[in-house]
């Protein structure tokens, strides 16, 4: 089977059932160009990230007694957002912020309530409902409200599983260092065993498409993917940016990957200092690697819910409720923290212990998608976020 | 659906081997679980309490080496950290391929390492780096192995009260407020009480809020260890006063005891039953099992008193585990196991992972399938759904290691066509025993076997 028939094979089976567009009887034509110029990065921060360590609320009176070590004795950061101070962590990121390429969101949350588990908040968070998802990943609905989508629209980058891109839609998944070596009757005979079995089918389908792809590229650039970033910054992460960049440049849209070692429950200046220096990394790997389409660019940087308002008694903090949401990328205006914010004043607090939620996160990855792809208001409440209230625009687009 | 020695194998063992028979009944399966610890015997693995270098000992040489820098005495200080780094990474290596191997010698099918991995899952712990790299496994042989087949609360206590899950979960410096050591400074972490609910007992959807979760943090309060006398009791760090957890209201009395009597009534608990009933089942038999068959383990646990012998009897015994449609696929660690167990490498390969020719065979390719040996992201352990596992780059990872790990392993590779029998059973698909004919080579032909959906599940 030449590529091209694979591929055009591929497709169908990956997103069978689901849109007419998909059948395999189009041709790959039907796909070439991406259906947008602008480009959505959602990063998932795994582990619950302190927002209000990153962005401090200097100018709330009640903060130096709740966070008499991580507010108290901290060393203020390049950036200054005026009642915060941001994290000196992402102080390479202060540039970024004076072009208002950087910006974050204040207070805010999924919907997910009470008990403060990471994986179910993190469910609710890449389900983008409370309902039952069907497991399915909000990023992937949105993609399903587009007919005629290609895999390689969508990227879901990394080892694990990545429930936000999940579903019907067709949506492809990679890791950067992946290889598959196999000759011509190995892949055919590898074809055969996996007929019958659609998970095994289309995983190994799928891996064999990506492959050719990238050796495609690879003869075509004489370097390929490699040296998108000036090759200074290490790390999975920013491998993970790098090729979410090399995609992106090309003809895929939607890019989501997850960035661990959030969960400071013990000694947080260390802990969240390194994983903030993990998170710039992965920025200024993406803006150097998009180069001119960095200007259509849009990175979320969203996470499973805040924590404690007050610091616990290992200098940490523990699982809590209200959080902050990072943005990034040339299509959205930031160098400012948006958001309502409710104070942290015993009463103000939810549950007496956490930062109250002001507004839903889903609202402003709804109203970027909103800006970004003309997706209309009733489908954004409808089907990708079921149920939610879009409300007034927040503003993240400018 | 009856007992079948093939699938008694492959769903509840370490695998098919040409070697080594399966085994013949339930009871065969029981047998061994009720009785010593053969293969744990012929391939130790140190536990603990007695696994070097300890942590202490890590703490002196560095301390050594530190006071040592700018005198004579540097370098032969500094040799002494490098011999130790370089002794715990061997350890680690050795942990690691022993427990690989006891998978791929294991008489009677393996159930006993299927079910000590279980548990380890249950009771995940993430070690913090290269001081205590080596200790994880010594932890699982220590606090658990001992108890796979005897009393969960047993299991439960030796666990939670175990140093590495203390450090973990940073149990060790909560300190209750209105204690002694509290009024100095420091305070409440909750994390070991709230995945002590959520993970280790009575789940996610178990009878329990916030408050529950403050309470049982102030309960444990006092539970810590040091890095030289391990777990010990310390009472000017107990919250003063009585809590309540779960609805039940502990001595006000704060003691070592109380926090055990708290961890026996978790175990207890009908919400625990429940959730681990529903785990064991989703782990050997379905993602999605059948209620019934969750039901019948969950009275299992409740009329036994969480007796794990009981219920891994009980599941056994129930008709739906014997369903012929293979409805698991096997994580990494597994498929590299039973691969192995199938190809009839001898443990002596296996247990020498660094020789040259076969090194960066087993524990590197797991990395890639996705599952990182002992570094699970969370204390969720590891996931359980096929889709989570099959995914285009791990999938390509599998295939690389089926494609090209046999070769380098065996000397000679067997019969393609008779490997395929002796890997998959008297199911073996036509397609798969095609293609076992039909490759170039015979190290693709036993890739392919590896490969197929027919090996990968169970």
């Amino acid at each position: 089977m030449t590529r091209i028939d694979r591929r055009a094979l591929l497709r169908g089976g990956l997103v069978l059932g689901c849109s007419a567009a998909a059948s395999p009887l189009l041709t790959p034509m039907a796909f070439a160009s991406a259906p947008w110029e602008n480009r959505l990065v959602v990063i998932v921060l795994r582990g619950a990230m302190d927002g209000l360590d990153v962005l401090r609320p200097v100018g709330d009176p009640a903060l130096a007694a709740l966070r008499p070590t991580l507010a108290g004795k901290a060393t203020p950061g390049a950036i200054n957002a005026g009642f915060f101070a941001v994290h000196p962590g992402l102080d390479r990121l202060a540039p970024m912020w004076a072009r208002g390429e950087f910006g974050a969101v204040h207070a805010v949350s999924t919907p997910y309530r009470d008990k403060r588990s990471h994986f179910d908040g993190q469910d609710m968070l890449e389900a983008g409902t409370p309902g039952e998802a069907g497991g399915e990943g909000w990023l992937n609905r949105m993609l399903q409200t587009v007919p005629g989508l290609s895999a390689e629209t969508a990227y879901a980058i990394g080892r694990e599983e990545m429930l936000i891109l999940s579903g019907r839609a067709a949506a492809s998944r990679w890791a950067p260092e992946a290889r598959l070596r196999l000759t011509p009757q190995g892949r055919r005979l590898l074809e055969l065993v996996n007929h019958e079995d659609p998970l095994f089918r289309d995983a190994t389908a799928q891996a064999m498409d990506i492959v050719d792809e990238l050796a495609a590229e690879e003869d075509a650039e004489n370097g390929g993917m490699a040296g998108t970033g000036d090759g200074t910054l290490r790390g999975d992460h920013v491998r993970l940016a790098e090729f979410a960049a090399s995609r992106l440049r090309g003809d895929s849209r939607i890019a989501s990957f997850s960035i661990n070692g959030w969960d400071t429950h013990e000694r947080q200046s260390a802990g969240l200092g390194r994983a903030l220096e993990r998170l710039s990394d992965t920025l200024l790997t993406l803006e150097a690697g998009l180069g001119a389409a960095w200007e259509k660019t849009a990175v979320l940087c969203v996470t499973e819910f805040g924590r404690t308002a007050a610091e616990n008694g290992t200098r940490g903090t523990d699982h809590g409720t209200g959080g902050a949401m990072l943005y990034a990328g040339g299509a959205l205006r930031g160098g400012r923290v948006l958001g309502d914010w409710p104070g942290l004043s015993e009463a103000d607090l939810y549950d007496r212990r956490d930062l109250m939620p002001t507004r839903d996160l889903r609202a402003h990855a709804g109203w970027v998608m909103r800006g970004l792809f003309g997706l209309d208001r009733a489908m954004i409440e409808e089907a990708v976020f079921p149920g939610l209230e879009l409300g007034a625009d927040p503003g993240l687009l400018g | 659906m009856p007992f079948d020695p093939t699938r008694a194998a492959i769903r509840f063992g370490t695998g098919l081997s040409p070697l080594l028979p399966p085994p013949g009944s339930i009871e065969a399966m029981l047998r061994p679980l009720g009785g010593l610890d053969e293969i744990g015997r012929q391939l130790p693995i140190t536990p603990y309490s007695e696994a070097r270098p300890t942590l202490a000992e890590w703490q002196d040489t560095a301390a050594r080496w530190r006071k040592a820098r700018g005198t004579p005495q540097e370098i032969a200080t500094r040799d002494a950290y490098d011999v130790m780094r370089i002794t715990a990474r061997e350890v680690a290596l050795r942990n690691f391929s022993t427990t690989l191997a006891r998978g791929v010698a294991a008489p009677e099918g393996g159930l006993r390492e299927r079910l000590v991995r279980f548990w380890a899952d249950h009771f995940t712990v993430v070690g913090q780096g290269q001081r205590d790299q080596h200790l994880v496994t010594p932890f699982v042989e220590e606090a658990i192995r001992p108890h796979v087949a005897a009393r969960f609360e047993d299991m439960l206590i030796a666990v939670i009260t175990h140093p590495v899950m203390l450090s973990y979960l940073d149990q060790s410096r909560s300190i209750g407020p209105n204690s002694r050591a509290g009024r100095r400074g420091g305070g409440l972490n909750e994390n070991l009480a709230r995945e002590l609910l959520e993970l280790h007992t009575v789940g996610v959807d178990g009878p329990y809020d916030q408050t529950d979760v403050r309470e049982l943090a102030e309960l444990l309060t006092g539970l810590g260890w040091t890095i030289e006398r391990g777990m010990e009791y310390r009472p000017e760090r107990a919250e003063p006063g009585a809590e309540t957890v779960l609805g039940t209201t502990f001595s006000d009395r704060a003691s070592f005891d109380t926090i055990r009597e708290a961890l026996r009534m978790l175990a207890r608990h009908p919400a625990t039953a429940r959730h681990i009933a529903r785990k064991l089942a989703v782990h050997f038999v379905a993602d999605d099992p059948d209620p019934a068959l969750v039901a019948t383990l969950e009275t299992a646990w409740r009329d036994s008193g969480g007796d794990l012998f009981a219920v891994t009897a009980t599941m056994l015994e129930h008709p739906q585990a014997w369903d012929p449609e293979p409805r698991k696929v096997k994580p990494p660690f597994d498929f590299l196991q039973s691969a192995l167990r199938a190809l009839a490498v001898p443990p002596a390969t296996i247990l020498h992972p660094d020789k040259p020719g076969t090194r960066g065979l087993f524990r590197r390719p797991l990395t890639a399938m996705g599952q990182n040996w002992e570094r699970p992201l969370g204390p969720d352990g590891w996931p359980e759904q096929a889709e989570a596992w099959i995914t285009p780059p791990n999938m390509a990872a599998r295939v690389d290691w089926a494609m090209m790990a046999p070769e380098r392993l065996l000397d000679e590779l067997p019969d393609p066509r008779a490997f395929a029998r002796a890997a998959i059973g008297p199911t073996l698909p036509d397609a798969v025993a095609f293609a076992a004919r039909a490759a170039e080579s015979r190290g693709e032909a036993i890739g392919v076997v590896l490969i197929s959906p027919a090996f990968q599940r169970r």
